[in-house]
Parts: structure tokens; C-alpha cells; sequence
């Protein structure tokens, strides 16, 4: 393949940048529903540097564990919806901060 | 005859069954079995007192092997000779008596089947410390009887000063009992047996007259009977014990248990014998007691308080008479004593029964014609424990004093200590009748004594009056004494001196020649009064040496250094606790966080480890 090449350096470094982004919204953002959007950033970063690590090897485990992510995120994402459903009928917020009952 | 077993049988089931019935059997039911199952026994005993001709051989009776470690096979058996079978008769009979008593005594009271269900065991136990062949089955019995006199002083549990009684009697007796389990271990590791009698003949074989070992088991065994039977040093239990309803203190700290000390010394008297300077102890102490004893109940105000110290100086005289070798003349004051002082606690009983409760003899008087049945018991009961002459306590006290005159050395000491204390008997017992029952009346009765009360006082009066010219059946057990070398004058002031002591009682409480409040209350008669009521302060001795420092003791180690190292583990796992609760607060936020720089941490750990 002689198209252009993106180095895998460029792609590890985005996808390090994502799971920042991802991460830092995580800790930051208190809406439980940024907080999964942040969760679903972070997945793809880390799929992102299989698929170009994978790429970079010319082996296809990178691609596998990307549908495996995939799949993970769509079940996170299921789980995490109705949860959000329940604690808005619950609480009346999506405020995480508000939802700290269950402490020692 | 082999019936002897129902002898302590029958108390115990019924003991047995009144209790299980927790206190629900109908009162008529309770007293039926509770005082029949006494009678009954008195019966059993009178029985077998018949198959002994003029005091024949000793009955055994072995029921079964109590249990058999090696060679120490101690049995459950009775052994009844003379000597048990005078303790039987004065247990069973003044027992029924004083339980027939018990019945309208104690018939308002809402524990009256709990009462009967602790009398029985008590006469049950006491059987079976009396009847016991050997020393372990004797001091089963003689920790049963602590034990029920324990559960009868604190009958009335709700006051807390009867529970303190209570426990006070337990814990001074257990000084002894401990004395005395050491007595038993020592015997038989030097006899290797328990077994009085055949314990006794390997004794005489193996132990020389005065030589150390015999002294040393004999002063273990007199420990126990000291206190038991409320002597010198360990005696300061037997005036509290009163806080027992009366017919209690009639039958266990007048006439049974508190004997049981001298039943234990002229059971084993064998090896008393073979240490003489045991048995000169034994008659100091009994001659202390008696004395002391006799000085502080001439000043006493409660009624029981004066009866109690009375005891104690009487049963002195016993342990005077033991320790003189003259083992008959202690068993037989043992059984005129259980008579006349069942008997004047019993009237005691009856002039508190019919008085609202009220002890202090100061706010009685005048109780001659509003009680008379029960003065005629007082007054018969009174001159048998001043030793009166014609009455029975004459005869076991005369007997008691010429055997301590023959004494040879200390002898003729022994019977003028013996002598003064029988004139302080006289003045004390009698000051008690004229004070109670002479003079203006100062509290009304509210009732009188019914058949119950007195057919059990006019029993113990005759019993009182003739029970000097029994024959007790001794003879083979204790060699006899005659008294032929006592020269007249003695006899003479054994028997003036208890009649001049009435004279004195006479003048002072009744005539008031000499008024007695005028020497009180002079600085000097008051700190004399002051010491004597106080029992000669040795109570406040005892709580001074032994009560305060234990308590400080006790204070001192409840933060103890071995406590305060788990206490620290509790305070280190209480902080750790706190700390790591701050750590779930809840903050889904800050779990993310936490995780995050976790992971980062572990990231770093391993990339620093990498090769």
C-alpha cells in the first residue's frame, strides 16, 4: 500500500489526546449523561490505537479487539441509559453530585 | 435396716419437686410436703434409733461408687452410729418443728414455696453431711448447707443490704471451706483414704502423738469448722446472717449448721487426739469467742442481733468442751443448745411476727400478759441458756466446765474464762426478758400466735426443760468422763454463778438499782458501749485489712496495663475505621478520580520497572 501513511506516532498521540479529553470529562463534567458520552470517547481512543497498532504489525488482532470494544460500548451504553433513565425518575437530576446516598 | 437412704431422700425430692413447680403448688400443697417431708424423715429416724439397743454397732449403708479414679473410689455411703444418729434426731426433730413453724410464720409472704423448697434442701443437705462416711460426701453436704444458707439469709432479696448478708456469710464460710478442702487433699495423700474410719485407724498406725503432720491436717479440718460454725477469727458473718427470716435463723444459725463445725471435730476426733496442740487451740478459741461473743450481746438492741452473739458464745462452749477431749459433753450442749435456742428464736420470731416487724427490744416491753405463751417460752428458753439449774442447758454447761477444770496446766484458766462467761450468759439472756417482756408496754401487738406458732414453742420448751437427763448414745464413740477429782466448790460455782447472773439482770433491768443508761452515758461507758456493739470492732478491723485494700486493688486494676493494649487496638481500629469511611463518600466523581490516578500510578510503577 503506497497511499498516504499516517505514522502510527500520530495516531498513538491522538489517541492519547482522546483518552485525555475523555478522561478529564469523566472527572469533570457532573451530568451523568456527559459522563457517559466521555466514557464512550474514551473506548473509542483505545479502540483507535488498536486498530492502528494493528495496522502498523499488519496483524488483525487489533481489528477483533475493535468489534470486541464495539460490542462493549453498545452494552455500556444500553446498561448506562437505563440507568440514567432510573436515576431521573429517581432523583429528579442528573446531577452525579446529588446522587452520593450510598456512602459509609 | 436399709432405709436409712430415705432419711435424706425425702427432703430432697420434696425440695426437688417445689422447686420445679416454680412457685405455682397451692400454699397447702407446699406446706404439707415441705414440713411432712421433714416429719416423715424425723420418723425414719426415730425408726432407727429403735434398732439400736443401748447404742449397739454402727450401721453402713453403701448405695453406689460415686466415682473411681485410681485408687481414690470415693462412695456414695452412709455410716450411722451414736454420734450421727444424735445429729439425725436434733435435725429432723427441731427441724419438723421449726418447719410446722415456718408455715404460719411465712404463710403471707409470695415466696413461700421458694422458702420450703430451700428449708428441705438445707435439711437434705445437712443429712447428708451428718450421715456422710467419708470426708468427700461430707463436704458435699457441707457446701449444700452453705449454699441454702446463702440462698436463706438473702431470702428476701430486694433489700440489698440482705443480699450484702448474704454474700458476706458465703464469702467468710469460703475462707474455711478452702482451709478445710486442703485438710482433705493432705489426708489423703498422707492415708490415702477418705473414709473416716478406716482414715482414723491408718492415722493411729502411721502418725506418732504430736507429731507434724497430724497437727497440720487437724488445723486445715479446724479452719472449716471455724467457719462454719462462727468462730474466732472467721465469726463476723453469724450477726448479719440474721437479715434470714427468723425461723431460718432458728434452725441454720442456731441449732444445725452452725454446729456442724463441732459435729466435724467430734467426728474425726481420732486425729484430733493425735494432736494435742490442735485441740488446746480449739479450746482457746472456743474460750475467746465465748467471752467476746458474750460481752457485745450484752449490749446489743436487735432481739436476733443478741441471739446471734449468743450462739456464737454457746457454740464457743462446744468447742471449749471439744477441746478439753471432752467430746460428749460438746455433742450433748450441741443438742441442748439446738433446744433452747431453737426455741428462743422461735418465741423471738413470734414477738416480731406479732409486733410489725419490729427488732429493736427497746420499743418493745410489757409483752407478759399480751403474749403469754410466748413468754413462758422465753423464760424457759432464757434459763436454759443461762444454764439455770434443773433446766438442760445446766446439765451439757456444768459438764462443759468441770471437763475444762480437769484440764491438767491450763485447766483451772479455762473454767474461770468458762465461769465468767456463763455469768455474762446469765445477765445478757436475762436482761432480754425483762426488757421485752417487763415493763410499760411501748408497741401493741397486732395479733396472736396460732397453734402452728405454738405447738412447736411449747414442744421445745418440755424438750428445753428435760433434755438434760437424756442419754445420749456415746458411750462407744468417746470414752467417759467422771468427774471425781473436781473438788466441791467448783461444782458449787458452776451452778451459783448463772443464778447470780440473773440477780445482776434483775437489779439492773428490772429493779433499777443501778441504772445501766447512767454508766453509758458517761464518755468512758460510751466508748466501752460504743466498742462492744460493734462486736469488738473487728468487723471494722476485717474491712480496714482485708475489705478496703482488696476494693483499692480491685479499683486500681480495672485500667490494668494488660487491658490497656487491647484497648489501644480498639482505639487504632476505630481511627482506621474513620479514616477509610471518608474514603466512600458516595462521589461517583471522585471514585473515577481515584481509579484514574490510581492506574497512572501503577503505569508509572511499571514503566520505571521495565527493563
Amino acid at each position: 500500500m503506497d497511499g498516504l501513511q499516517v505514522p502510527l506516532d500520530h495516531v498513538l498521540f491522538l489517541a492519547a489526546a482522546l483518552f485525555s479529553c475523555g478522561m478529564m470529562g469523566l472527572m469533570l463534567r457532573r451530568n451523568i449523561i456527559f459522563m457517559l458520552m466521555s466514557l464512550e470517547v474514551m473506548l473509542n481512543s483505545a479502540a483507535l490505537a488498536f486498530v492502528a497498532a494493528g495496522a502498523a504489525w499488519g496483524q488483525a488482532d487489533g481489528q477483533i479487539i475493535f468489534l470486541l470494544i464495539l460490542s462493549v460500548a453498545a452494552a455500556e451504553v444500553a446498561i448506562g441509559l437505563s440507568l440514567v433513565l432510573q436515576i431521573q425518575r429517581r432523583f429528579r437530576t442528573l446531577d452525579m453530585d446529588q446522587a452520593n446516598r450510598l456512602r459509609g | 435396716m436399709a432405709s436409712i437412704w430415705l432419711i435424706p431422700f425425702l427432703p430432697l425430692l420434696s425440695a426437688a419437686l417445689l422447686l420445679l413447680s416454680m412457685g405455682r403448688m397451692p400454699r397447702s400443697l407446699a406446706a404439707l410436703m415441705g414440713a411432712g417431708s421433714v416429719g416423715l424423715a424425723a420418723v425414719c429416724v426415730a425408726l432407727t434409733a429403735r434398732s439400736f439397743p443401748g447404742g449397739g454397732d454402727a450401721q453402713e449403708l453403701t448405695l453406689w461408687t460415686w466415682m473411681a479414679v485410681g485408687d481414690f473410689v470415693p462412695r456414695i455411703a452412709f455410716y450411722v452410729d451414736g454420734l450421727t444418729l444424735v445429729m439425725m434426731s436434733v435435725i429432723t426433730g427441731v427441724g419438723f418443728l421449726i418447719h410446722l413453724y415456718s408455715i404460719e410464720f411465712m404463710w403471707e409472704d409470695e415466696s413461700f414455696c421458694r422458702y420450703f423448697a430451700y428449708m428441705n434442701l438445707f435439711v437434705a443437705s445437712m443429712l447428708l453431711l451428718v450421715m456422710a462416711d467419708n470426708l468427700l460426701l461430707l463436704y458435699m453436704g457441707w457446701e449444700g448447707v452453705g449454699l441454702c444458707s446463702y440462698l436463706l439469709i438473702g431470702f428476701w432479696y430486694r433489700d440489698p443490704a440482705n443480699g450484702q448478708a448474704a454474700r458476706k456469710a458465703f464469702v467468710v464460710t469460703r475462707v474455711g471451706d478452702a482451709a478445710m478442702a486442703l485438710g482433705l487433699l493432705l489426708l489423703f495423700t498422707e492415708l490415702g483414704t477418705l473414709e473416716i474410719q478406716p482414715m482414723m485407724a491408718a492415722a493411729r498406725e502411721q502418725w506418732p502423738v504430736g507429731a507434724n503432720l497430724p497437727v497440720l491436717a487437724t488445723v486445715l479440718l479446724l479452719g472449716g469448722a471455724v467457719g462454719k460454725s462462727a468462730q474466732l477469727p472467721l465469726h463476723t458473718w453469724l450477726p448479719d446472717a440474721m437479715a434470714g427470716p427468723t425461723p431460718v435463723s432458728a434452725l441454720i444459725h442456731a441449732a444445725t449448721m452452725v454446729t456442724a463445725g463441732v459435729y466435724l471435730i467430734a467426728r474425726t476426733s481420732g486425729l484430733f487426739l493425735l494432736a494435742p496442740a490442735t485441740l488446746e487451740a480449739v479450746a482457746w478459741i472456743g474460750l475467746l469467742t465465748l467471752l467476746l461473743a458474750a460481752f457485745t450481746a450484752l449490749v446489743q438492741t436487735d432481739i436476733k442481733r443478741i441471739l446471734a452473739y449468743s450462739t456464737i458464745s454457746q457454740i464457743g462452749y462446744m468447742f471449749l468442751a471439744l477441746g478439753v477431749s471432752a467430746f460428749a459433753s460438746g455433742i450433748f450442749h450441741l443438742m441442748t443448745h439446738a433446744f433452747f435456742k431453737a426455741l428462743l428464736f422461735l418465741a423471738a420470731g413470734a414477738v416480731i411476727h406479732c409486733l410489725h416487724h419490729e427488732h429493736d427490744i427497746f420499743r418493745m416491753g410489757g409483752l407478759r400478759t399480751r403474749l403469754p405463751v410466748v413468754f413462758w417460752s422465753f423464760v424457759i428458753g432464757a434459763a436454759a441458756l443461762a444454764a439455770l439449774p434443773l433446766t438442760s442447758g445446766f446439765y451439757s454447761k456444768d459438764a462443759i466446765l468441770l471437763s475444762a477444770w480437769e484440764m491438767p496446766g491450763i485447766g483451772p484458766w479455762l473454767w474461770a474464762g468458762g465461769l465468767l462467761g456463763a455469768l455474762l450468759t446469765g445477765i445478757y439472756s436475762f436482761r432480754l426478758v425483762f426488757v421485752v417482756f417487763f415493763g410499760e408496754a411501748r408497741t401493741e401487738p397486732d395479733r396472736r400466735p396460732g397453734w402452728k406458732i405454738a405447738l412447736p414453742l411449747a414442744v421445745l420448751c418440755a424438750l428445753s426443760v428435760v433434755g438434760g437427763w437424756f442419754a445420749l448414745p456415746l458411750a462407744q464413740i468417746f470414752p467417759a468422763r467422771g468427774h471425781a477429782g473436781v473438788p466441791h466448790a467448783v461444782e458449787y460455782a458452776s451452778m451459783a454463778t448463772p443464778l447470780l447472773g440473773l440477780f445482776i439482770a434483775w437489779l439492773l433491768f428490772l429493779r433499777r438499782r443501778i441504772d445501766p443508761a447512767r454508766f453509758v452515758a458517761s464518755p468512758a461507758g460510751q466508748s466501752l458501749r460504743d466498742f462492744w456493739f460493734r462486736g469488738w470492732r473487728i468487723d471494722s478491723l476485717y474491712d480496714a485489712l482485708l475489705v478496703g485494700p482488696f476494693k483499692a486493688l480491685t479499683h486500681w486494676w480495672r485500667n490494668e496495663p494488660v487491658d490497656a493494649f487491647y484497648n489501644g487496638l480498639v482505639a487504632l481500629s476505630r481511627w482506621g475505621h474513620r479514616g477509610l469511611n471518608a474514603l466512600q463518600n458516595g462521589e461517583l466523581r471522585w471514585y473515577a478520580t481515584g481509579t484514574a490516578f490510581a492506574l497512572l500510578l501503577l503505569l508509572a510503577v511499571m514503566l520505571r520497572n521495565a527493563p
